[in-house]
């Protein structure tokens, strides 16, 4: 694995600070702070409704934050509108897939396209398909015929299309087989040699810990454990009460 | 019936399908991207015919420089087409001005809001262009026949059967070939996800609005030449399109067109065959037209439940939906509204207007408490639940004065009645489910509407039926008073007691997951179809006293309006509460009464006055009340 | 016409020639299995491999092209799902479903007013039947505590062991769960298939699932059935299965990403 960059001498790609969010009167998440710089892998662990989620959605504009600010490249992104923070370089991979299904892979490509922006990667379709070779066999294939592995590559390489400089992947691995997960964290590891900002969010602890160079823990929308995975690795009671592994 | 009169019906027939093809493609195009089911897009159509109509005669006047220009073949088209983007302003205005601030709000109450907005243009037409139907000119230059087979066909016939292919291929090359269409089609299975992509979703609803209103007004605008443009447009237009778009499959733009051909087809067929005897009996096939339409819908959707070209949609939630069950009103509450309400007329035994008001509210309270059974716990919309208020009226009227029985005994059998028919009708509608569901139930209660309306002979028609009173034991206002009363009490406490039973928890759970529910041994759709029989039957009941407290009864009774009408009360007063449609009937039925008494345009304010609580309320009047509570500072919790 | 070696253990599933196509494309192709009483077998196989059509055709959401399935030697093809159930065989499913509008122990109840066929009621509180039943069921399952909170806001591994109860409520003689721990905790997924396995011995009850955590697969399955692109391609012991260089080369890989969390 990639030595972690020293992120100390430049500013974070992305910066989350204090966010408060609710469903109804549900206090989903509260005081979640935390920062990534380009070329991190951030993993956000957690169990299931433990917010990290609802993080990854109050990023991208998704559900709105009660309080708190999000700052994405020294601009303030919170009560922004989703295309919004979608333009400025943040894509976003949701957990349930979401593909078009009536589009084909082509099509469902064209829906996320946007203008290359700064010096960032330039992604087009034929660069996509060397990524995920799967998805370059079957172009025309409405996205509804597809499994649930060539889903999950589709998802990710539609939100390539905008050209993000930041990507926010919710639980990339759940329910996918174990040979489609080994692909999955190989494109991921791709995705950091670009220069990306990359925050996943994940329950799998083996699988982040494979790529992420540091973890945030939250539970019951709070944040519990920041630190880097190798400092995580020492901690033996923290993941046992909060990822109860 | 000879081919050739086959044939000049077929091409009549066609003509007045390309219309009713842009109308629908329009709906099916709105409701695909936006979830909205526009009920407001008659009233574009007939926004469209008076908008060509207007431009017209501006244009022939000699006031105007261009005097003659409308005359001219160029000017006809000039109007018709700036008719049809006018009225895409139009809907461009609703959008922003409207739909955009509700579209996080439960679907049913975008749809309150839309038939808000057919209130509301329905009387800005009537103060506009007045009461008196409308009939344009001929298109110039196309305002001949051409012989086919013997027949003299009109020309601008043909050109409308030409202009609706066309109008298909641009609307399908835009869909399928170009980026707009793959970011309208991506829309219509999940708009949040295109956002999150950054496509301005907002830009491209209102862009599909436009897109789809052009459509309503550009369909109105050329029927100028064939039919006179009039304020009934909007209501009638609106159930045919749903009707084409259902057959055609929502949100199938090439369905909705196949639906158009295959109606437009069948009715020239009912036509041509006019009146015909079988085994010594008269069919008049020709009178069949106004139904027609719905049989070919309930045999389609039988067949194939999701259109001709429709497919199941990923998520189809039309029903109201409720986090936490509502709580039966405990006796401390209801008791002493109850013997208040029973002393009124011994309180104020004069003032009959009060008696006559509160008699009706307890019977559209009833009648609301029926359709939420349907909407809350079961979770089927039923958007023609007058037929079963307007059957039962009718049977009760038709037997005291057909079969001569006594009151008691027409009033004991109009619930009867109504319970049979909803036993038939619920039998097809809860083999479907969301909007689906929704218009077939608006198919049957317009079938039940055009065979009162027609069957002159029985029913009386239009004119419908007088002197139906009740024996002299209840003819004081009191007394009726009394009888509504108790028997509405009644009715409501019987299906509140209901929903807590075992049937109406399955009723839940069959709402609350299918899938669940069959998997523990729940046949769903048979106790949904016992819901709607049970429902029909009550709303039935408050048909037949409705009947016997006015008196006279008309096709009115089972129509649109009326089914409209208990919606609102319905969703006025919340669905998620059980007393909700209770006070939704009482405010409903009081305000109604009101503006009717003091303007003549009362549609367009009550129309406003359910804007106004849309946008303020978007969750609902008690759902609104609820979040409120909800965002007080200390009744937050970590969860 | 019965068979003469009946008398032994039968197993109270037996799956064979079982086969569906969609549109050409062969989804499950002749496969056949058998699951005995008290048995935990599971079904494993890359995404799109046949087993959710699999699952669809023995609960009765699908009918099958061809091939028979026998529940303790009755035909079950063709039935809807609500028979199916009345004929012993419970289910969990992917996702979630309970009826959030209902509290735990009304969910339970649910269940337990269909067994007793008093569906058509229209006048008792449904709330109030079948209580002690109910809540001897939730008591199994370690929800007793929850019984009065809405389902709507439960943990989702709580929501899990709520279905659990919900399946054994008329004495299933099959349990059919499809990726029983997806989204929990590992910890959490230990405790339930051991509970799940549990309830199987005791009550002798057979248990199919799906699953992709290859550490609930490997550490709680007796026997396990690889499926790709529609046909059976492996059965055998955990051990059998995991060692087999086809299953490696379709699904497993390398083996980098299971077998450390435990």
């Amino acid at each position: 694995m990639a030595t972690t960059p020293d992120a100390a001498w430049r500013p974070p790609m992305l910066q989350v600070e204090g966010l408060h969010a609710y469903y109804g009167r549900a206090h989903i998440l509260a005081d979640v702070s935390f920062a990534a710089s380009a070329g991190d892998v951030l993993a956000l662990l957690g169990r299931n409704g433990a917010g990290k989620s609802t993080t990854l959605k109050s990023i991208m504009g998704l559900v709105r934050p009660a309080a708190g600010s999000v700052v994405f490249e020294g601009e303030r992104i919170d009560g922004l509108a989703p295309y919004r923070i979608a333009r400025l370089g943040l894509g976003f991979v949701p957990e349930d897939r979401r593909i078009f299904t009536d589009l084909s892979v082509m099509e469902n490509l064209e829906v996320g396209r946007q203008k290359q922006r700064g010096d960032g990667p330039l992604w087009t379709p034929e660069r996509l398909f060397e990524l995920f070779p799967n998805l370059g066999r079957m172009k025309d294939r409405p996205g509804g015929r597809m499994s649930g592995g060539e889903q999950q590559m589709l998802t990710i390489a539609r939100t390539l299309m905008g050209n993000p400089r930041c990507v926010l992947l919710d639980e990339p691995s759940e329910g996918l087989a174990p040979l489609i997960v080994e692909q999955m964290a190989a494109a991921i590891r791709a995705l950091r040699a670009e220069g990306l900002c990359v925050i996943l969010s994940e329950q799998n602890l083996h699988f982040s810990s494979q790529l992420a160079d540091r973890a945030v823990i939250v539970e019951k929308g709070r944040i519990r454990f920041a630190g880097t995975m190798d400092a995580l690795r020492a901690e033996p009671a923290v993941r046992e009460q909060y990822l109860s592994v | 019936m000879t081919f050739a009169s086959f044939i000049a019906q077929l091409l009549n027939g066609l003509a007045g399908a390309s219309s009713l093809f842009m109308v629908a493609a329009g709906l099916s195009l709105i409701f695909g991207v936006t979830r909205i089911v526009n009920f407001a897009h008659g009233s574009l159509y007939m926004l469209g015919l008076y908008g060509a109509y207007t431009l017209l005669e501006g244009l022939v006047t000699p006031l105007f420089a261009f005097g003659g220009f409308g005359r001219t073949s160029l000017g006809f088209w000039a109007a018709v087409v700036l008719s049809a983007l006018l009225v895409g302003l139009v809907g461009v205005a609703i959008e922003v001005l409207i739909l955009r601030r509700i579209y996080h709000a439960p679907e049913l109450f975008q749809l309150l809001a839309t038939f808000a907005v057919v209130l509301v243009i329905k009387d800005i037409a009537l103060a506009i262009w007045g009461p008196e139907d409308l009939v344009g000119p001929r298109a110039p230059g196309l305002d001949s026949t051409v012989v086919i087979l013997d027949r003299h066909v009109p020309q601008y016939d043909l050109a409308l059967i030409v202009i609706a292919p066309l109008v298909l291929l641009a609307l399908w090359l835009a869909l399928t070939r170009t980026r707009w269409g793959a970011l309208v089609r991506a829309a219509t299975q999940d708009r949040e996800m295109v956002g999150a992509l950054g496509v301005n979703e907002a830009w491209l609803f209102t862009g599909v609005f436009f897109i789809g209103s052009v459509l309503a007004g550009l369909g109105g605008a050329l029927q100028l030449p064939r039919e006179p443009a009039h304020l009934g447009l909007d209501l009638a237009l609106i159930a045919d399109a749903f009707v084409v778009t259902v057959v055609g499959g929502l949100g199938s733009v090439p369905g909705a067109f196949l639906a158009a051909i295959l109606i437009g087809v069948v009715k020239a067929f009912c036509v041509a065959i006019g009146t015909q005897e079988f085994v010594g009996l008269e069919v008049s096939f020709s009178r069949l037209t106004l139904v027609v339409e719905f049989l070919v819908m309930a045999v389609v959707l039988i067949v194939r439940p999701y259109g001709l070209l429709g497919r199941p949609p990923a998520t189809q939630r039309l029903a109201a939906e409720s986090a936490s069950p509502p709580r039966l009103p405990r006796w401390p509450a209801w008791a002493p509204a109850l013997v208040l309400l029973a002393l009124v007329p011994l309180a104020m035994p004069s003032d009959r207007y009060l008696l006559v008001l509160l008699t009706d509210i307890f019977i559209f309270a009833l009648f609301a408490v029926s359709l939420h059974v349907l909407m809350g716990p079961s979770g089927m919309v039923s958007f023609g639940h007058a037929a079963y208020f307007g059957i039962a009226a009718y049977a009760a009227a038709l037997m005291l004065k057909r079969a001569a029985l006594p009151m008691e005994v027409s009033l004991l059998l109009a619930p009867v009645a109504a319970g049979g028919f909803a036993l038939l009708f619920g039998w097809f509608c809860v083999r479907l489910s969301g909007v689906y569901l929704a218009m077939l139930t608006l198919a049957f209660a317009q079938i039940a509407w055009s065979v009162i309306f027609q069957w002159d002979s029985f029913t009386g028609g239009s004119n419908g039926m007088i002197g139906i009173w009740p024996p002299s034991w209840l003819a004081s206002k009191s007394a009726y008073y009394w009888l509504a009363l108790a028997l509405c009490a009644l009715g409501i406490a019987f299906l509140w007691r209901m929903l807590y039973a075992p049937f109406g928890y399955s009723l839940r759970a069959g709402r609350d997951s299918p899938l669940r529910a069959e998997a523990i041994g729940i046949n769903v759709r048979r106790q949904q179809w016992f819901a709607f029989t049970v429902a029909g039957a009550l709303a039935g009941l408050a048909g037949g006293l409705y009947a016997f407290s006015k008196g006279s009864i008309s096709p009115e009774l089972s129509s649109i309006a009326q089914s409209t009408d208990a919606l609102v009360m319905v969703l006025l007063g919340g669905v998620q509460t059980l007393t909700g449609p209770v006070a939704g009937a009482g405010v409903f039925t009081w305000l109604k009464d009101e503006l009717a008494r003091h303007t003549e345009f009362w549609r367009a304010m009550l129309g406003l006055v359910i804007l106004a609580l849309v946008l303020l309320f978007p969750q609902g009047i008690a759902g609104g009340a609820r979040l409120l509570w909800d965002r007080l500072p200390w009744r937050r919790q970590t969860a | 016409m019965a068979k003469a070696d009946g008398m032994s253990a039968a197993p109270v599933l037996e799956v064979r020639g079982l086969s569906k196509a969609f549109g050409g494309v062969r989804a499950v192709d002749d496969v056949h299995f058998a699951v005995s009483s008290g048995e935990l077998l599971a079904m494993i196989g890359p995404n799109g491999a046949g087993k959710s059509t699999c699952f669809n055709m023995l609960n009765g959401q699908l009918r099958p092209d061809a091939g028979t399935v026998m529940l303790e030697r009755r035909s079950i093809v063709g039935l809807p799902p609500r028979q199916i159930w009345r004929l012993g065989v419970g289910r969990t499913f992917q996702i979630t479903a309970t009826f959030v509008s209902m509290t735990v122990r009304e969910n339970v109840q649910m269940a337990l007013i269909s067994h007793h066929r008093r569906l058509g009621s229209l006048l008792p509180r449904a709330s109030s039947l079948h209580v002690a039943e109910a809540d001897a069921l939730l008591e199994r399952v370690a929800m007793r505590d929850q019984a009065e909170r809405v389902c709507g806001v439960l943990a989702y591994g709580d929501l899990k062991r709520v279905e659990l109860a919900v399946a054994l409520a008329n004495e299933p003689r099959l349990l059919l769960m499809d990726e029983p721990t997806a989204g929990m905790a590992p910890k959490e997924r230990i405790q339930l298939m051991e509970l799940t396995a549990r309830l199987a011995r005791e009550r002798g009850i057979a248990v199919l699932f799906t699953e992709h955590d290859m550490d609930v697969v490997f550490g709680h399955a007796d026997r396990v059935i690889v499926l790709d692109r529609g046909r059976l391609i492996a059965e055998g012991t955990p051990a059998e299965v995991r060692a087999d260089p086809q299953v490696q080369a379709v699904y497993l890989g390398t083996g980098a990403m299971y077998g450390h969390d435990a």
